[in-house]
This record gives C-alpha cells, sequence and structure tokens, in this order.
C-alpha cells in the first residue's frame, strides 16, 4: 500500500527584543552564566512579571507577516511544569487566547500552508553539564519566545523543509527574530504521521524535538515517515510518542510515550491582566510591515529582470536586498547589482553569517558608483569586478583603485584602428566568417580585447568590425 | 483607642524623643515580651538602628513626614532586601531576598524604621497562625487563646504595644480576622491598591498587603503610604483620589445582608448590632440586603486559593534559594525531600488540594465553576452597592479561639473566616475595627465598601473610633509614652 506523507510543525522563535518579556534584563546571547537575570526572571519569592510591549509588537508583526487574524482581546496562562532551568516550576504562555490565529504561509509553488496560532511565551534557562556535575545558567530564562503552530498541510518532507526556511526568511525580514538555528533562536518540533494514500482519515503521530537545521529536519522527517511506513506495511500500529532524532546515525528514537505525557494543569496567570490591543496599533503595525520575501523575489523576477536563480539568491539575505536596492535608488542597473552581488560580494562575504550581516567597507552609494562606472561603458565587467574585489578588502570608493588609463576607455577612432587591423591580420576567420560560420567572428573580438588590454566596448567593436567587413 | 503613629510622630518632631531613643524602647520592649507572645520571629537589631538614625537626620534637615522615625513590624512574607524573610517555613530558611517589596521601598523613603518580621501561619495558609514554623504566637489579651491569622504576629505586636503599626496580608482574612481577634484594625484595602510586587505569593488573584493599627485613622495613613500604582506590579491601581477621613455618617447607607447574621450567636451578634445602632442614631440609614451566594464564598476561595498556591509554591525545590535536603541520588529526590521536609502538613494539604483541582478532567468541575460563582458573588456584591454605600458585618462568627483547635479540626477553624473571603473573591475593601467584648474577648465590626471606596470605608469605620465604639483592651508591658 502506498502512504501518504502528513506533517504539521511546531516552531519556537526568540524574538529580537533588546529585553526580556516579563523584566528588563538583556537578551543577548552568551554571556558570562547568571548575570543576565533579576528577582524576576530567576524566580525570587514575590517578584513579579511586567508584560514588554515590544514583545507583544513582535509577535503580532509575526502574527500579520503569517497573514494571522489578531485576537484582540488576549490573555496569558501558567504551564505548571517542574524541570530545574525553570525558575518557576510555571512557564507563562498563551492557551486558551493566543495573540494571533487562523493565518498561512505561501509556499513558491502557491500553495498555502495554515497557521494555526501564535502565541508569546518565556523561554528557559539552559542545564550546562560541566566538570561531571550540571549547572543552571538563566541568562536566557525569560527570553520571549513566539510558538507558530501550522496546521498538517505539509504534504513532504520537501515541502516541510521549504517551510521552514520560510518561515525563517520571514521573521529575519520582519526583524522578529534572527532566526540562528544553531543558536537555539529557532527550534522546530515536526509532527509526523503516515495515511494510506486517499485516506481522509489521519494516522497516529509522532513528534520529532529540537530539529536545529531545515536539512536535518527533512532527513529526520525521511526516516520518520519511512519507519511508519514500515510499521503499518508489517501491520503493526504507530504509538504516539515524542521522539529525538540523532544527527550522526541518521535515526529517530522514542524519548517519551504518550502514556508519560505531562499535565500542564493550564489557569489564568493572576499576575497579568489580559493584553487588549486597539484596532488602530494593529492597523499601523500591518502598514508598517515590510515587503516579504516572495513577493519580493517575485518582484525582482517579474519587474526588475533578474533570473529566478539571482533572485531566490540574494532574497535570501535581507540586509543584501536593501543594500541592493539602495544602490537602485542612486541610479544603478539592477541586473549588474544583482550579479556583484550575488557574484563577487557573496563570495567575498563565504559564510552564512557574513551573508546575513551583510557589513561591507563601502557605502551602496559608493558601489551604485562602480556599478554606474560600468553601465556607462566607462570600465567593462572585468575591470568592474576586480575594482569591487580590492573595495571588498580595501573600502572606500571606486575612483580610489580606478587608474587614469582604466577610465579613459578606448575612444572611437582608436576603436577603429584596432578593428581594421584585426580584419587584416585574421584573414581566415573573415573568410569563414563569410562563408557562414557566425561564430569564426570571435576570434577577432579576441585580438580587439588583447589589443586594448580588456578595456574596449565589445559590442561597439562588433558593429564597426562588421562595417568594415561589409565594405570589402 | 489612640492615634499611636500620630502621637509619636508628634512626640518625634517636636523633640520629646528622638527617633534612636522611640527605637531603643521598642526594642527593649521585643525582648522583655516577645519570649512570652511570639509575635516577632526575626528582629533587626542593627538594620533597625540605622534607619531611625537616618530618620533623625531626616528630622533634623526638617524632611520628615508623618511616618518618618516611626517603628513598623513586617510580616515574614514581604520582602526586604538582605534581612530574612521566611514565610516561616522551613523551606525558606534563611533566605534573605536579593530585592525590597514596593511597600517597604515607599515605607522605608518615608523614613520608616522597621523592627523585625512578625509571626504568621506558614505561607499565609491559616487562621491561627499556628502553622507557623517557628511556634504560634500567644493572644496578648488571653495566653491560652489564638491570635487569629495568618497575620497573627503582626496583630499581637501592635495588640501589645511592641510596634506602633504593622503591616499583615489578607488572602482570605488574614488581616481582618486577627485584627477582630486581638482588638486591633485591620485593613484589607482594594485589590490592586497597594503593590504586591515583593509579597511572597499565597494566591496571587486574592492576596492584599494591608496595615494592622491601633486605630482607624493610622489605618488611614499606613494605607496613604503605601497605596497606588506599581510599575512593577501589573494588577496595581490608583485608585480614589486620598482624602481626609469624615467621621460624619449622616444620610450613610449601610447595607445589612441577613445571610452574615444567619445562626449568629450570643456576643459577637449583641456587639455587633449594638454598633449598627450606634450609627443608625448617629443619621445612618440601615438597609437590609442580601447575598445570597455567601455559603459559597468558603468553597470558591478554597479552590482558587489552593490552585493559584499549587503553582506559586511550586519554585521551592531547593535549587535556588532556601533549604535543601541532605542525602539525596537524584535531583528529582532531591526536590522530593526538599519539599516534603520543608513544608508544613497544611501547606502540602493546600498544594495537592489545589493540584487536584487543576488536573486534567477535574479543571471543569472544580476550578471553573469556582471562578464562574466567583463571577456571581462579585456580580451580587455590585448589586448590593447600587442599594447602599458601605456593608456592614461582624469580622468572624467566632472570638478568638483555644489553642490547638485548628490543628485537632481544620474544617472547623476554615469557619472563623467566612466573613473575610467574600472581600477578596470580589476584591473589594474591607476592614475590621474593634467594637466590644464576648467573654473578655475581642470582637471585630467589619465594613465593607465597592472597589475603590477605600476612603468611604476608612471613614465610615473612623466613626466607631470617633464615637467610642471601639473599647480599649488594655494590654499591659508594650511601650507606653
Amino acid at each position: 500500500m502506498k502512504y501518504s506523507f502528513v506533517c504539521g510543525i511546531e516552531t519556537h522563535v526568540e524574538l529580537a527584543t533588546a529585553t526580556k518579556v516579563f523584566c528588563g534584563c538583556s537578551t543577548a546571547f552568551g554571556g558570562k552564566p547568571n548575570t543576565r537575570c533579576c528577582p524576576v526572571c530567576t524566580g525570587q519569592p514575590g517578584a513579579l512579571p511586567v508584560l514588554n510591549k515590544r514583545a507583544v509588537e513582535f509577535a503580532v508583526r509575526a502574527g500579520l507577516a503569517l497573514n494571522c487574524k489578531i485576537n484582540y482581546l488576549s490573555a496569558f496562562d501558567r504551564k505548571n511544569y517542574s524541570y530545574p532551568d525553570l525558575p518557576k516550576a510555571y512557564q507563562i504562555s498563551q492557551y486558551a487566547l493566543p495573540l494571533c490565529r487562523d493565518g498561512w504561509l505561501e509556499l513558491e509553488s502557491g500553495k498555502r500552508i495554515g497557521i494555526e496560532r501564535i502565541h508569546l511565551e518565556e523561554d528557559a534557562g539552559k542545564l550546562v553539564h560541566e566538570r561531571g556535575s550540571t549547572f543552571i545558567d538563566y541568562n536566557r530564562g525569560g527570553v520571549p519566545l513566539i510558538e507558530i503552530v501550522s496546521k498538517p498541510d505539509l504534504a513532504s518532507p520537501d515541502e516541510a523543509r521549504e517551510y521552514i526556511e520560510k518561515l525563517q526568511l520571514i521573521m529575519r525580514y520582519t526583524g522578529v527574530s534572527d532566526c540562528k538555528m544553531q543558536e537555539g533562536s529557532m527550534r522546530c518540533d515536526v509532527n509526523i504521521s503516515a495515511r494510506p494514500e486517499g485516506s481522509e482519515l489521519l494516522g497516529t503521530r509522532t513528534e520529532i524535538k529540537n530539529m536545529n537545521s531545515p536539512a536535518f529536519a527533512e532527513r529526520a522527517m525521511n526516516f520518520e515517515f519511512g519507519r511508519q511506513c514500515e510499521l503499518l506495511e508489517r501491520g503493526e500500529r504507530v504509538e504516539q510518542a515524542t521522539m529525538r532524532y540523532d544527527e550522526n546515525t541518521g535515526e529517530t528514537t522514542v524519548m517519551r510515550t504518550k502514556e508519560d505525557a505531562d499535565d500542564y494543569r493550564y489557569f489564568p496567570e493572576p499576575d497579568i491582566p489580559p493584553v487588549v490591543l486597539e484596532r488602530e496599533y494593529v492597523e499601523g503595525l500591518k502598514e508598517g510591515l515590510c515587503e516579504l520575501p516572495l513577493a519580493k523575489m517575485r518582484r525582482y523576477i517579474q519587474v526588475l529582470a533578474l533570473s529566478e536563480q539571482t533572485a531566490r539568491l540574494i532574497t535570501k539575505y535581507p540586509k543584501a536586498c536593501e543594500f541592493f536596492e539602495s544602490a537602485l535608488k542612486c541610479g544603478a542597473g539592477a541586473k549588474r547589482c544583482a550579479n556583484l552581488i550575488t557574484g563577487t560580494v557573496f563570495a567575498f562575504l563565504e559564510s552564512e553569517e557574513n551573508k546575513e550581516k551583510f557589513s561591507l567597507k563601502f557605502s551602496a552609494d559608493e558601489f551604485a558608483e562602480l556599478a554606474m562606472l560600468a553601465d556607462g561603458g566607462k570600465i567593462n565587467d572585468t575591470v568592474a569586478r576586480a575594482t569591487l574585489q580590492k573595495m571588498l578588502s580595501g573600502g572606500g570608493s571606486a575612483k580610489t583603485y580606478l587608474s587614469g588609463e582604466d577610465m579613459r576607455g578606448v575612444d572611437e577612432g582608436e576603436l577603429e584602428e584596432v578593428c581594421r587591423r584585426a580584419v587584416g591580420q585574421n584573414p581566415q576567420a573573415v573568410a569563414d566568417y563569410l562563408a557562414g560560420k557566425q561564430k569564426a567572428i570571435s576570434a577577432l573580438f579576441g585580438y580587439v580585447k588583447r589589443a586594448t588590454a580588456g578595456k574596449a566596448d565589445i559590442r561597439l567593436a562588433e558593429q564597426i568590425i562588421l562595417k568594415i567587413i561589409g565594405e570589402k | 483607642m489612640r492615634d499611636t503613629i500620630f502621637e509619636l510622630s508628634r512626640a518625634l518632631r517636636t523633640k520629646k524623643i528622638s527617633s534612636v531613643e522611640l527605637c531603643e524602647l521598642y526594642l527593649k520592649a521585643i525582648e522583655r515580651e516577645n519570649p512570652k507572645l511570639n509575635a516577632y520571629v526575626h528582629v533587626f537589631y542593627d538594620s533597625a538602628r540605622r534607619d531611625a538614625e537616618r530618620a533623625d537626620r531626616l528630622i533634623k534637615e526638617g524632611k520628615g513626614g508623618l511616618l518618618t522615625g516611626i517603628p513598623v513590624a513586617v510580616k515574614d512574607n514581604i520582602c526586604t532586601e538582605g534581612e530574612l524573610t521566611t514565610c516561616c517555613s522551613a523551606i525558606l530558611k534563611g533566605y534573605k531576598p536579593p530585592y525590597s517589596a514596593t511597600v517597604w521601598e515607599r515605607l522605608r523613603a518615608q523614613g520608616a524604621v522597621m523592627l523585625g518580621k512578625t509571626n504568621m501561619d506558614e505561607f499565609a495558609m491559616g487562621s491561627s497562625s499556628e502553622s507557623s514554623v517557628y511556634g504560634a504566637p500567644k493572644n496578648p489579651i488571653d495566653a491560652t487563646r489564638v491570635t487569629g491569622g495568618s497575620s497573627g504576629g503582626s496583630a499581637a505586636a501592635v495588640c501589645a504595644r511592641l510596634a506602633p503599626y504593622a503591616l499583615g496580608s489578607d488572602t482570605g482574612g488574614s488581616v481582618r480576622q486577627p485584627a477582630a481577634f486581638c482588638g486591633t484594625v485591620g485593613f484589607k484595602p482594594t485589590y490592586g491598591e497597594v503593590s504586591r510586587y515583593g509579597l511572597i505569593a499565597y494566591a496571587s488573584s486574592l492576596d492584599q498587603i494591608g496595615p494592622l493599627t491601633s486605630s482607624v485613622k493610622d489605618a488611614a495613613a499606613v494605607f496613604s503610604a503605601i497605596r497606588g500604582k506599581d510599575e512593577r506590579d501589573m494588577t496595581s491601581f490608583d485608585g480614589e483620589k486620598e482624602r481626609e477621613l469624615d467621621p460624619d455618617v449622616k444620610g450613610l447607607k449601610i447595607g445589612i445582608a441577613e445571610q452574615f447574621f444567619e445562626g449568629l450567636e450570643g456576643g459577637v451578634k449583641a456587639c455587633v448590632e449594638s454598633a449598627a445602632k450606634r450609627y443608625e442614631s448617629a443619621g445612618a440609614e440601615l438597609i437590609k440586603v442580601s447575598l445570597p451566594s455567601l455559603g459559597y464564598t468558603l468553597p470558591v476561595y478554597y479552590i482558587i486559593a489552593c490552585a493559584e498556591a499549587s503553582s506559586n509554591l511550586g519554585r521551592y525545590d531547593g535549587i535556588r534559594y532556601g533549604f535543601r535536603a541532605e542525602n539525596y541520588s537524584s535531583v528529582e529526590d532531591m526536590i522530593i525531600k526538599t519539599r516534603t521536609l520543608g513544608f508544613g502538613k497544611e501547606v502540602q494539604r493546600r498544594i495537592m488540594l489545589g493540584t487536584y483541582v487543576l488536573s486534567s478532567g477535574y479543571f471543569d468541575a472544580y476550578y471553573k465553576k469556582a471562578c464562574a460563582l466567583r463571577e456571581r458573588i462579585k456580580s451580587e456584591f455590585s448589586q448590593i452597592f447600587q442599594k447602599c454605600d458601605v456593608l456592614l458585618t461582624p469580622s468572624s462568627p467566632i472570638t478568638a479561639f483555644p489553642a490547638g483547635l485548628e490543628r485537632l479540626n481544620p474544617a472547623e477553624a476554615y469557619l472563623a473566616d467566612i466573613y473575610t473571603v467574600s472581600a477578596n473573591a470580589a476584591g473589594l475593601p474591607a476592614i475590621s475595627v474593634p467594637c466590644g467584648s464576648d467573654g473578655g474577648l475581642p470582637v471585630g465590626l467589619q465594613i465593607m465598601g465597592e472597589r475603590f471606596s477605600d476612603y468611604k470605608v476608612l471613614s465610615a469605620a473612623y466613626f466607631a473610633q470617633v464615637d467610642g465604639i471601639c473599647p480599649d483592651y488594655g494590654v499591659k508591658g508594650g511601650v507606653e509614652l
């Protein structure tokens, strides 16, 4: 029997607010253990939470970017469970009335993946195992998190991977989160089930916890789906369970089954009054929302005529797009700028982290100036790339690297001289061309390039050469 | 009834006595009397003297206010930076908070002098203060009787003149009931009027800090000093504008709800009814009203309070602060042993009860139903306050009961709070003032009002003080000026 893949994903995203969700401590990653905490986020007796308005704003922005309805009345609840990294023995979260609900995320295919809800909550601390002991670092405790719960609409591991990547991108675009999966600022729990093809009933699901990269998530899902299909094929049942994925073996193993699931004893958080949002406030955030990645990519292809590959590559990095669009505003050509950025600049930046930061030693204006020199034929592409390389290492404007010689170009009279020589010294190529071999003419272009040290405008040279040959 | 705070403040300002001298008088009296009464569980000799020196400087510089230089006793569940705050529980043994509660910050800013921490039921769970890990305080009026609770130490300290005034906390009557049992004034403000930041939570939606004093005027002064919106407590508010107390009750509509008098017997009934008549003869109008849900208030209180407590007390696991059990085999084992040894029986009972009512499968039948009833109680109160300004009731159906009763029969002792819990359930301001004696033991008169009518309630109670309804129980041994 054939089985269909059914998957829904719960994603935890750490918000990029400067301070924690219920106190004024810094949210910066790392730091000496237990230096970024206070009576509130270490759960000292008597301390009370104060809701960070920025965290609410970020969560609502995330919801708007995912086409959610915003609950004008939402509330916090306590999720009670005991673990050493949770200093109050409850997590302040949202249960009955989350901030956002009923949205969707669009994949490149145009398919919409439903978003069930987005709620705001606090992160826990971290256990550190060292020197044979276990220590607790509460620096992360109280960092604002949103949990984004998708509907079980993902029909293949490939779609699931794209969903995670798109989600990551949307969060980065909107400035809601940096979504660094390695640092744990984005964590995915994937729920998977298999059902006989054509059936409407959902199978029993398992949940794989804490996927820390889209690629591992895809691999884990493939393995887990295969495991479930095998069980069903043998006539066995899939048991509802929480799974762990081992990146080294590529296999999933059972962490705990439904029988030992926690009872979180949710109840309304008495220390935080319900959150009431004004319609105007939400509308204001909606208007302030930036262009989202998929829309941007489509615009780059359709309006700016970038290739699909270039558009996809550049839209992965919001800061690169910002830089790119600033250069366009200065008047530089879109295709040349995009190619220089995704080619020379990305190659120089090398790592994902650097491409995300996109911190360069020159401004978008200076970059535009270089691109426009090339656009105007003052320098050719080769010189442009070489100059950009120098700017990337040394910084500053293009003109500091371009000599008078580079900039002078080749004037038309001079170029005609060179072209006549090219025709004169390559009779065989000319004959071949006249005999119908179109490609033969490229030998003449090579001559012109060599003779002008690459400075000649080849398109102009082509016109001149064809004119000379025609005269013959 | 003496306005102790005002008298002392005058003495300080006219230089009859310095704050340091006053502080020494109280510390000596505590040293002498406290071994008998057990009202204080921690006495802060050093910091009290430092506070007093600071107050004397403020007075000298002409920066003193009403409370500057006046000593205060603080309940052991209100955090004070660097000074023991243990909730009278073994689990918080040795705990010195890294921060101060807003109420103490506000009093300190006005030059208050903290003498020490007062005895209470462990985590404020009880009606007699007998569940304290330090042993029960004794009622200064009759040492064989309880002080009431949970702010029993605060009531005893004020009654015995071991403190001019004290702070308590009131979750189901924990300020008013011990005040009634010890013949002092106890005021529970509107929920949210006084910041809970730094009050170690028992039941967050019910807890409220309030003063225990020797007069209504003193209570109003302390309330004015600690009230108001606090950025660190999202449930706090700026309520009604502060105003002078007005003892004129002419035209005041006083509600009398029959349910508060059903089955009430003997001296308590007589005292409260006679007090009501005094109000009437002064021109107040007594109006019959009804609170049909009064019988539900105790079960509603116990379900909601225990549910919240089970969550609030989850943090005491021996990991970060307080007591940690020895000889454990794993983290889980350590937590279990710590909580088993660190919490007393009553606290364990309420944690279990609260965990049960929140468990899946029982949530709707208990917690959800209790919340619905709580709403009904609130709406019955708003109907009452459409007809009258304040409600007059007994503070408790009984007077201070003999020591040991609560342990023998907890369900019976729960009844001591039957008239006080409704104000917590509805978040209303309520005060208990002494209104007579029954067999030599004080009887308390309770006056309740609608939310944010704190000064109206205080004014109505001030009549009892001015009219002389409140007797002097004549306790000796404390500080006399």
